[in-house]
């Protein structure tokens, strides 16, 4: 008994190296200590009434942002170690197989647990208060989506201690990622992993559609709509065609996997080109999906703290709605040298540079909207005028990577590497951050210090530039990305050592981020008046923090930036008061349901993952289980009566 | 909210017991027939794929109109506007795949 226990236990746990012990010892004492705290302060209901079944977008906006910022944690955790490997010729940090599964969790978690929910994140914090709504159009899914991202990444990320993490590359390229070369349940972890939290991803980008769609406030037509909300639309509308993709490819490789299919082996009429073929048809949308909502951003941010409206306000949506559509013409680009027609690669070559265009259109709008404006250089502006120059050369390089047969020589190497990272840390990252500055006193009544923040802004600025020029070069040099470890013959040292250097520079950018919110829970600035930055758009007419109803009384909108037009109105004393008559607010109760609901899928998943058939249909009949319960509950939804409203809107400072 | 405000104008667009079991089962039959097709080959290779893909097309409309409603709804337009867009990707995926997977052949 003692015996066979434990030999599942060195087959179930991964063992060996002391720096998985090390990170088994930490996540089990967090976990001690995080269930500590919340016994000994009685806030185990707290947890579950106030945010474990909460539907409000706000709350979830949050939640996803958490989550995302711990996921930055571990994805730049396991950047780092690539880049100690890296710091020196045949240093022996790491082994090839551990180097593996960390450049895989890399890219893995940074784009669909980092970047996603991050992006979700803003979506759920933003949209409804930019469109003068109350909620969501379905805060029920809104839950369900939340719930199923978190169970997602978390099965994801329990491969780290638990069977082993996958290896094969943050797309799993077949014939690497099929049972012959990638065995155990690592891989399946991946596409678990991701399946579950697509699966939330998918529902996500339907909701928002409707959202905006159908949940503006009256007079808001579509072109008076905030630029941030039309990114908003662009993403979702590409989540909702590229996502199917993703979700039938890895499904089919799990059938590769599981049911011994041949869809992308190498024998039985299978072809592993066809993988690349469909994973790209997502992968490349995927990047606009989180690249798009940051140009969203960056206009509301330009046109706030230039004090101008943003020029070129239907240059933009057009350049907006337009990438979203030609963002499904160019994904051959990732494997030109697969060795297809010459037609194919030249057709994929011009679409791949008419992207630039759209793109051109933007940089050029935000540029003549800070001309001849009014700079603050607050944060949020800080990180946006960091962007540009930043994006433009990542443009720049992207094009250079176009041209088909220089392509030959850059593919798979560090140029390529260099070329990525400038666009998403420059677009994505620095984008998200400019947002979460920007409007985190909206969410939390308070904003964030500009003296630490400025040291996070600049170590972060010349950490990027520290770490990722010298890859440029090292790509031209010869070095191809996945080395886990190379000779002194090479001439590589210098500046993979100058790299390492950046990569830690930019760390230190992130402590001090996190120095920086800890430090302003209690020293920051407080939020009286709801308009910290003298915004432009509905979100900053109602009070900071939000109230949970969002809008006491539903705006009537005239104009792009209404909240603007007020403000220039009551100034100039020709604003003509409307009578406000306050009237019960309708809204959605919560719910356990998504929570359950989720943690089902992950029971669900876990058993994909071992092939554990018991386990998977235990989880899948409690899927079932919770819709069934969920299609027979007619009791969702309450009025807010007037009377709280009033005293509510009192406690903030408002009379009705 | 707005599976909340508006019940009643709802339920009359959500289709009823019958059309969905009609729907189902037409589904089924359209899935099985390419998987009999397979299991026992009635035509050649290409007879094969041709009529696998027949089945795909009719298993895509039948879900289109049984599933998805798209008669219905207060403005078409939107479903139309959708659909057009959906088939253009659709046949970018499939066209573009078989273009590319070609190798030059």
């Amino acid at each position: 008994m003692w015996e066979s226990l434990k030999e599942f236990a060195s087959w179930f746990f991964v063992t060996g190296d002391p720096l998985i012990y090390g990170a088994m010892v930490s996540i089990a004492l967090t976990m001690v200590a995080i269930v500590f705290v919340l016994t000994k302060y009685k806030k185990w209901g707290w947890l579950w009434r106030e945010w474990l079944t909460t539907v409000d977008h706000k709350r979830i906006g949050i939640m996803y942002l958490i989550a995302s910022l711990l996921m930055l944690f571990r994805g730049g955790v396991d950047a780092l170690l690539m880049r100690v490997q890296l710091a020196f010729p045949n240093l022996e940090f790491l082994h090839s197989d551990h180097y593996n599964a960390i450049f895989t969790t890399h890219g893995t978690i940074m784009i669909l647990f980092m970047a996603m929910p991050m992006m979700f994140g803003l979506f759920n914090m933003v949209v409804p208060l930019q469109l003068g709504a109350r909620d969501v159009a379905y805060p029920f899914l809104n839950a369900v989506s939340f719930w199923l991202f978190m169970f997602g990444a978390m099965l994801f990320n329990l491969s780290f201690v638990i069977g082993g993490s996958p290896d094969a590359g943050w797309l799993s390229y077949p014939p690497l990622s099929q049972n012959d070369f990638s065995p155990g349940p690592g891989q399946n972890f991946w596409i678990w992993g991701i399946q579950i939290s697509g699966i939330g991803s998918l529902a996500t980008g339907i909701n928002f559609i409707v959202t905006i769609l159908k949940m503006r406030a009256p007079g808001m037509k579509l072109m008076k709509m905030p630029m941030f909300s039309w990114s908003v639309l662009s993403s979702c509308i590409m989540i909702i065609f590229a996502f199917p993709i993703l979700t039938v490819t890895i499904a089919l490789l799990y059938l590769d996997r599981f049911a011994g299919a041949h869809f992308f082996t190498m024998d039985g009429g299978g072809n592993p080109m066809m993988y690349l073929n469909l994973i790209w048809m997502w992968g490349h949308p995927e990047v606009y999906i989180v690249v798009v909502p940051a140009f969203g951003i960056f206009s509301e941010v330009v046109a706030t703290f230039a004090k101008k409206k943003l020029f070129g306000y239907t240059s933009m949506v057009i350049a907006v709605m337009g990438i979203s559509i030609l963002s499904f013409f160019t994904w051959a680009h990732h494997f030109f040298t697969m060795g297809t027609s010459a037609n194919v690669i030249a057709f994929f070559a011009i679409t791949t540079m008419l992207i630039a265009i759209p793109t051109g259109v933007k940089i050029f709008n935000w540029l003549f909207t800070m001309y001849r404006g009014k700079i603050s250089f607050k944060q949020p502006m800080m990180w946006t005028i960091a962007f540009i120059p930043c994006f433009v050369v990542g443009g720049a390089t992207g094009v250079m990577l176009a041209v088909a047969p220089a392509d030959y020589q850059y593919h798979n190497s560090y140029f390529l590497i260099a070329h990525f990272h400038q666009v998403l840390i420059g677009g994505v990252v620095f984008g998200y951050l400019a947002g979460i500055y920007y409007w985190w006193p909206k969410l939390f009544g308070f904003k964030l210090d500009e003296k630490l923040g400025a040291w996070g802004f600049w170590l972060w600025n010349i950490g990027f530039y520290v770490c990722f020029m010298p890859q440029y070069a090292l790509g031209f040099m010869g070095m191809t990305r996945r080395y886990y470890t190379y000779g002194w013959d090479l001439g590589w040292e210098p500046l993979n050592l100058v790299s390492t250097v950046g990569a830690f520079l930019m760390g230190a950018g992130f402590v001090f981020q996190v120095w920086q919110i800890t430090y302003s829970i209690k020293h920051g600035e407080r939020d009286t008046t709801g308009d910290p930055w003298n915004g432009r758009t509905l979100e900053w007419s109602i009070p900071s923090p939000a109230p949970f109803y969002n809008f006491a009384v539903v705006p009537q909108v005239k104009e792009l930036d209404d909240f603007w037009r007020v403000k220039e109105e009551k100034a100039n004393g020709t604003y003509k008061e409307e009578p406000v008559h306050l009237e019960p607010i309708h809204m959605p109760k919560n719910s356990g349901l998504p929570f359950i609901m989720s943690f089902c899928w992950f029971i669900a998943g876990f058993g994909f993952v071992w092939e554990w058939t018991w386990m998977a249909a235990i989880g899948m009949v409690g899927v079932a289980l919770v819709m069934w319960a969920r299609s027979f509950q007619y009791d969702t939804d309450y009025y807010v009566p007037v009377d709280e409203v009033r005293r509510t809107e009192a406690s903030l400072g408002r009379v009705y | 909210m707005a599976n909340h405000t508006n019940h009643n104008s709802h339920a009359e667009s959500h289709g009823s017991l019958k059309s969905y079991v009609i729907g189902f089962i037409l589904s089924i039959v359209l899935t099985i027939i390419p998987l009999v097709l397979v299991m026992n080959p009635l035509f050649s290779k290409v007879g094969t794929i041709v009529a696998i893909m027949i089945m795909a097309v009719l298993q895509f409309v039948i879900q289109l109109f049984f599933f998805m409603h798209i008669r219905e709804g207060e403005k078409p337009r939107w479903n139309v506007q959708t659909l057009v867009l959906g088939l253009v990707i659709v046949l970018t995926i499939v066209a573009g795949s078989i273009w590319i997977m070609a190798f030059n052949v």
